[in-house]
């Protein structure tokens, strides 16, 4: 079923696109040697180039260009081995240069696509359009002083890629299937930390709407949308702006509009009206950039595993789709998930994983990086099962002692008295005084009541605190009852 | 190609030049003499010859990716006009 708004006049289509502005990982700016490191102390990771000092000329960051081509393969885009800088001429108190370094006619990378799966399973292709590489202004801070406002220029110059996707989107779900997706790709290959807290990635979204086999209606762009949720929120409440707008008769300006996160609306950004004249022209401090096919070659020789493929690998080890999908949406999972499944059943550990230890680690709130049980712990537990040390159950109580004291499995079943109990003499004691005590129902088990037999298990395993052995305790159970 | 008022107080707005009314005229001139003179160059036959940047270096050449430089807060804000502690303070400019 394909999403759509239903108006006054029938179901509307959604159609959008996103810009995204991904902070290029790397130590120094991508025109300067200042620092990029999030929340130092105000203007101090500033060069005279960043505060666009008269004089001073840009010098290009090698490891920045290598980041924006790294992005390129991992987007499956075509490589420009020549691109060039232009600069975005537009006034702003967080720009001290007066203009942007931006890559306008000649981008680093061309046309992509990225694979994005949905909630019901299926899979859609999303193109993306280009990715250039631009400098971040600063930074503005409106609440610190009454009538003014104050600029830090931390931010001025560091890298960033705008990767643009075509108009391919079509619900809000898919908005934030693709940002996730890409946001997900960006961290595999390390070239953006991704977080969107710290606002290493901020969206642009372009929405318009249509009749079912109309072409496109005029857009409006929703300006730096700083969350995959809100993203999504944004497209909705932007075409149902739109909708009502049409609906009224009126017709809908291509504009810049902001999303209102308290109230859920988006308004119009009216005192950018005139600045969309940017009078883009080739920057002459900078000649174009030149790479070489070689260099290029070998960037994507050392790429890393992608999501994709990974996933792929992961079913191929006998995992359910699901399963693999969720391993891998994190790097740090998935390098979690194979370090503990190294010489054990995948399938397996991928069940303890994503059971009993991820929902040990929502409970303590942390991520994978600070899990007080590390993959050789839980990798032991599993050991632990596999030569029936202890039962499965005990397992569970073993890795939650685990996740309180980071002690290790062994040490935890040594000191509790844990081992699981295959002595048969032993069974068979629990088994009789657990029949004596009643004798009732065994007289009932044994006139046709089939389904107590779960019952007497129950108080078996009471009986020897849950540390018999499930396939013999079932087996000398059924010899005593029948 | 020649300017006319409105386009010349435009391209004075975009750049954040104030001209007064009695300036445009002159300011007009000045353009369409320097567009005048772009006109004569376009009458080089350019046929074959690839569009270039700039004249000297080919490529760009580029650093490694390394800290070298900040640290000087107090040289980048020496000339502020309007410091406030350790920021830039500019008139309020909110959305």
């Amino acid at each position: 079923m394909s999403y759509t708004i239903e108006g006054r006049t029938g179901p509307w289509e959604v159609v959008i696109g996103l810009e995204v502005h991904a902070q290029v990982t790397s130590k120094a700016k991508l025109f300067s040697g200042a620092a990029t490191e999030f929340g130092a102390a105000p203007n101090s990771q500033v060069s005279f180039v960043d505060a666009g000092f008269p004089g001073m000329l840009p010098v290009i960051n090698e490891e920045c260009v290598a980041q924006a081509v790294r992005t390129g393969l991992g987007l499956k885009a075509e490589i420009h081995l020549w691109s060039r800088f232009d600069r975005k001429n537009y006034f702003y108190a967080d720009l001290p240069q007066g203009y942007q370094i931006s890559q306008f006619a000649h981008p680093i990378v061309g046309t992509g696509t990225v694979e994005i799966t949905l909630a019901d399973g299926s899979t859609k292709q999303i193109g993306i359009t280009r990715l250039h590489l631009e400098q971040d202004a600063g930074k503005s801070l409106h609440d610190q002083h009454p009538s003014k406002s104050f600029i830090d220029l931390n931010r001025s110059g560091v890298a960033l890629m705008e990767i643009v996707s075509e108009p391919d989107m079509r619900s809000p779900e898919e908005a934030g299937a693709y940002l996730t997706k890409l946001r997900q790709i960006l961290r595999y290959l390390g070239t953006c930390d991704g977080n969107m807290d710290e606002g290493s990635m901020r969206a642009d979204v372009n929405v318009s709407v249509r009749k079912a086999g109309e072409g496109f209606r005029t857009r409006c762009e929703v300006k730096n949308v700083n969350s995959i949720r809100f993203v999504m929120q944004a497209v909705e409440a932007e075409a149902r702006r739109q909708i009502e707008v049409w609906e009224e008769g009126g017709t809908v300006d291509q504009e810049t509009r902001l999303f209102d996160t308290g109230r859920g609306v988006t308004r119009s950004m009216r005192s950018k009206e005139d600045a969309h004249d940017y009078r883009y022209f080739p920057d002459p401090d900078l000649p174009p950039l030149v790479l070489e096919a070689d260099w290029v070659e070998s960037l994507k020789a050392s790429l890393p595993e992608l999501p994709d493929e990974r996933r792929a690998r992961y079913v191929a080890m006998g995992l359910s789709p699901y399963d693999a999908h969720v391993l891998t949406l994190e790097r740090e999972t998935a390098a979690f998930f194979e370090a503990v499944a190294r010489g054990r059943d995948a399938k397996t550990v991928a069940n303890w994983v994503t059971g009993d230890f991820f929902a040990a680690l929502n409970r303590t709130g942390l991520g994978v990086e600070e899990s007080p049980v590390s993959a050789a712990g839980l990798g032991e537990l599993l050991d632990l099962i596999a030569d029936k040390t202890i039962n499965g159950k005990i397992a569970k109580d073993v890795l939650a002692i685990m996740f309180e004291t980071g002690e290790r499995p062994g040490a935890i079943v040594d000191a509790r008295g844990l081992r699981q109990v295959v002595d048969t003499g032993a069974i068979e004691a629990a088994i009789d005084q657990v029949m004596a005590a009643n004798a009732g129902k065994v007289a009932e088990y044994r006139s046709g009541k089939d389904k107590l037999f779960g019952f007497f298990v129950g108080q078996v395993m009471k009986a020897m605190q849950g540390k018999g052995n499930p396939a013999l305790v079932n087996e000398v159970l059924k010899q005593k009852l029948g | 190609m020649s300017l006319d008022i409105p386009t010349v107080r435009r391209i004075a707005a975009l750049a954040r030049i104030r001209l007064e009314e009695g300036e445009l005229a002159q300011a007009q001139a000045e353009l369409n003499g320097i567009l005048g003179w772009i006109e004569q160059l376009q009458a080089v036959n350019t046929e074959g010859v690839e569009p270039m940047a700039g004249g000297g270096a080919v490529a760009l050449r580029p650093r490694p990716d390394a800290v070298t430089d900040g640290g000087i807060a107090d040289q980048i804000l020496a000339n502020a006009p309007d410091r406030q502690g350790e920021y830039f303070g500019v008139p309020k400019v909110v959305e």
